[in-house]
């Protein structure tokens, strides 16, 4: 296979191209979105996260064959929806961004446990955002900004 | 008004959205990796796989069209085959001998990425191995003969306080500890890059990097060209904590000879594993503390031993060693005191700055061990601390009187209400499953003793535009600490203006003048001072209209002296104070020792904000605590074992608790608004404070970090 359709923030795309290569690379390279980092590339980091099908996956294990089909969501197309600027919002007021290199990785972790569970505890928060590595706020403002934003959006999750 | 008033109502200290964040959390913050460049070119390094040998050959496969190989034949003439740091013994690209795995022995450079690698792995070197050492005590002893000098020793130092031979002539009792810390590793986010271009006839540098100036030195001085001749341009840097202090011209040097002879953009990112296995990191040291105690049980002096692992180059181990003695006996007045301070050179990467830049160390030795004494003597750790506190006007370690307004007994207070310590230490010591910990420190502000004055002599300037908005020109950068927002908080505040009014951009060396480094933190206190005075003096002359520009260069505060030769005098401008309480629980079947709370008061002067004060107290504490409890880093036939995020493992979400923080005001005079440092005070408790709490709950002492539930349990088993 080296050319499929998939959906890419909500519109249909084609790729061209090795189906082995990283949908990291893909996603960075082919489509211009930037806003998934490599901090890791062995799925340790969370910096790379989207959602796939709505799942959080770490797009640096990812082989991008195995979006054929499905539906990609990253940082840029959850920043363009209504819950997406929750999140953002109530993290900005948080103080949960601090060098930034985590922080879509975190917003992306962030819609994946609200979309599935809108009014999560501490403990939940803290659970759903463990994948994603931050080295810079101890993550007291990311979690309190997790749970602002459900108070935030409730209506819309 | 109270001071809760002043700090989070009306003053400076309310917090703001950060200016950075929005484009952070969209994900259009561009970091080096994120630029398009036409005709990139990828490079990647070629190191030594040995700790220790003669480089007898390198043979580099023919190369395709499109591909190159640079070497130290590439330096131009009147260049150097050396970093320029502090010195320039650390080669661009190994002599004749490498001191280290990873040390740098010549870049691949093409277009290909793939094909880079292929040639890479073609290339063979040929050594002859030579016996390596790796250890402080390995080092010492001159294993394998010395690397440097004829005693290994890059720098020794002395501080002498009163007559400490005399205190231990008389003493009823000695009392004596060996502490140490292992290695670090910064962890920063985002890993080393840059990209290096010719651009306008020089050579330009776009850097995930702490310090532009300090690039632009260590590049001119390798290609012998004047300083203004290479140009360096910050872009976002995703996380730093000074692993991209003095490390980024490392890169900057061999990408440049790169740049020089190719004349096109070259990339030079790092992967993760690279990152880990072949960057700085914080030193590990060995510090033994005998202490003279008398009939009475009281401290009358002291006798400290700190050694440092260095590795293979200076770097800056020598002003870190400084600040490790410096901070020697953390904030107690102890009559009669004797440090020896050492460097040692071993086979293992040159270690460098780490947030807190050696006072981590000195700090961990000096508060474990008045945590042992406090014991040995029956009493709990705070109150015996409390009772040496220096006060305001004693003698410092280095023969000065302390001129800070010192309120660590308010500290001590507002901590124990907020944890309960002083309850608990006592009710825990009959509780086989909790224990309870307390550190004391402070942390010097600013560059060592007249550093600021001497070497650095930072200038900050400001300019009216004709949109009537003001820009901000600085060399100091964002790097996730906030400095961007709390600039323009200064300059917006003395402008009477919003902080979207002032505008700062990525410090380009072209564009700004030298306000030194971003580390030791500085940055708010000193180049901060310097904005607030070019905001007054901007606001004062803004009638003059569009283009008008005010220019501040940095004095050293009145009254104060320092001899560099004998580190005596004041050693730093002012100090941030700061205590931690950690308390901790034990599963006694895993031996897994749970943190159950986190409680932190700080005096920073007037926080310039305090969400961002805050949010370093909670990134500090968690990472000092990582490198407490967690971060092991070992060496192995001179390779780091834990080489990726598997197995050095870092804090998540789930393996501490929230951080509690709060501040007591104390407005220094020559800080903007009464601003200090904060950003490596953060750090500086945590991990003595945890190592008290284990020690506390296990009812043994504890002398090393990190401490691994299999350490509890040697520790439990030896004794």
């Amino acid at each position: 296979m080296n050319e499929f359709n998939f959906t890419l923030n909500g519109k249909a795309v084609t790729y061209r191209g090795d189906p082995l290569k990283r949908l990291l690379d893909v996603l960075r390279e082919d489509f211009g979105l930037t806003g998934a980092k490599e901090g890791c590339g062995e799925g340790e980091c969370g910096a790379c996260a989207a959602l796939l099908d709505g799942a959080m996956v770490n797009t640096c294990l990812v082989p991008v064959g195995v979006v054929a089909g499905r539906e990609v969501t990253t940082i840029e197309g959850i920043a363009g929806t209504k819950e997406g600027q929750d999140i953002i919002e109530a993290l900005a007021d948080a103080g949960a961004v601090q060098c930034g290199f985590c922080t879509p990785g975190m917003v992306v972790a962030a819609a994946s446990l609200l979309r599935g569970n809108p009014r999560p505890t501490e403990t939940e928060i803290r659970e759903a955002i463990s994948g994603n590595l931050c080295r810079c706020t101890g993550y007291d403002m990311i979690v309190s900004g997790i749970r602002a934003a459900a108070k935030r959006g409730r209506r819309s999750w | 008004m109270n001071k809760s008033d002043t700090l989070n109502e009306t003053g400076i200290s309310a917090p703001v959205r950060r200016v950075d964040a929005m484009e952070k959390l969209t994900g259009k913050a561009r970091y080096i990796s994120d630029y398009p460049f036409e005709g990139l070119l990828h490079a990647r390094l070629l190191r030594s796989d040995r700790p220790r040998a003669k480089i007898l050959g390198i043979e580099v496969p023919d190369l395709p069209a499109g591909y190159s190989y640079v070497d130290a034949r590439d330096i131009p003439a009147g260049g150097r085959n050396g970093i320029r740091m502090i010195t320039d013994d650390w080669p661009v690209f190994a002599r004749d001998e490498v001191r280290f795995v990873g040390e740098t022995l010549g870049l691949v450079v093409g277009p290909d990425r793939e094909k880079v690698l292929e040639i890479l792995s073609g290339i063979r070197v040929t050594y002859e191995e030579l016996e390596p050492a790796f250890t402080i005590e390995e080092g010492l002893a001159c294993k394998g003969g010395p690397i440097v000098g004829d005693d290994n020793l890059y720098g020794t130092y002395h501080l002498t306080k009163g007559d400490p031979e005399a205190a231990f002539r008389r003493a009823a009792r000695v009392v004596e500890g060996t502490y140490r810390t292992g290695f670090q590793e910064h962890l920063y986010l985002e890993p080393q890059g840059m990209v290096g271009t010719w651009e306008d006839g020089k050579i330009t540098l776009y850097a995930s990097a702490q310090c532009p100036f300090y690039i632009r030195k260590s590049v001119a001085h390798t290609l012998g060209i004047p300083e203004p001749a290479v140009r360096v341009r910050q872009v976002t840097t995703g996380g730093a904590f000074g692993g991209k202090e003095h490390f980024p011209d490392v890169i900057a040097t061999v990408l440049s000879v790169a740049v020089n002879k190719i004349r096109r953009p070259i990339r030079l990112v790092f992967e993760r594993a690279e990152d880990i296995r072949f960057t700085c990191k914080r030193h590990p040291s060995r510090v033994t503390i005998r202490t003279a105690l008398d009939e009475a049980g009281a401290i009358i002096g002291m006798d400290i031993d700190t050694v440092i692992n260095a590795g293979g180059y200076t770097s800056s181990s020598l002003i870190v060693l400084q600040r490790a003695i410096l901070h020697g006996i953390g904030v107690y007045n102890i009559p009669n005191v004797h440090i020896r301070g050492r460097a040692v050179a071993t086979n293992t990467f040159p270690s460098d700055a780490f947030r807190g830049f050696g006072a981590p160390q000195g700090l961990f030795a000096i508060e474990l061990h008045m945590s042992h004494l406090a014991r040995e003597l029956g009493m709990d750790p705070g109150s015996f601390k409390q009772k040496y506190f220096i006060k305001t006007g004693d003698t410092t370690i280095t023969n000065t009187a302390m001129k800070d307004e010192i309120r660590l007994n308010e500290m001590f207070r507002k901590v124990d209400a907020m944890s309960g310590y002083r309850r608990k230490v006592k009710a825990y010591d009959d509780d086989p499953l909790k224990g309870i910990g307390i550190a004391f420190v402070n942390h010097g502000c600013g560059f060592t003793g007249n550093g600021e004055q001497e070497i650095i002599k930072a200038v900050a300037e400001m300019e009216r535009l004709s949109d009537g908005r003001a820009a901000l020109y600085v060399s100091t950068v964002e790097m996730g600490q906030g400095l961007q927002t709390v600039l323009r908080k200064i300059a917006a505040r003395e402008l009477d203006c919003g902080v979207d009014n002032i505008v700062y951009d990525n410090p380009d060396t072209d564009r700004v003048p030298d306000s030194g480094p971003t580390v030791a933190s500085r940055s708010t206190m000193v180049v901060g001072y310097l904005v607030q005075q070019c905001a007054r003096e901007l606001k004062r002359r803004w009638g003059e209209g569009p283009g008008t520009r005010v220019r501040k260069q940095y004095r050293h505060p009145e009254g104060l002296t320092w001899d560099q030769d004998t580190l005596q005098g004041d050693a730093y401008p002012s100090y941030g104070w700061g205590v931690n309480v950690v308390e901790v629980a034990f599963d006694p079947v895993t031996y897994e020792v749970k943190t159950t709370g986190i409680w932190t008061v700080y005096d920073v002067g007037v926080p310039m904000d305090t969400r961002i004060v805050t949010g370093q107290a909670a990134g500090g504490g968690i990472q000092a605590l990582g490198y407490a409890a967690m971060e092991v880093c070992e060496v192995v036939d001179g390779r780091f074992r834990q080489h990726t995020l598997t197995d050095y493992t870092i804090p998540t979400a789930m393996d501490f608790p929230s951080v509690a923080c709060e501040f007591v005001e104390n407005p220094y005079a020559y800080g903007p608004f009464g601003a200090k440092g904060a950003g490596e005070l953060v750090f500086d408790a945590a991990a003595p404070a945890y190592a008290d709490a284990v020690g506390h709950l296990i009812g043994r002492k504890i002398h090393e970090i990190p401490v691994t539930p299999e350490k509890i349990m040697e520790v439990l088993q030896d004794e």
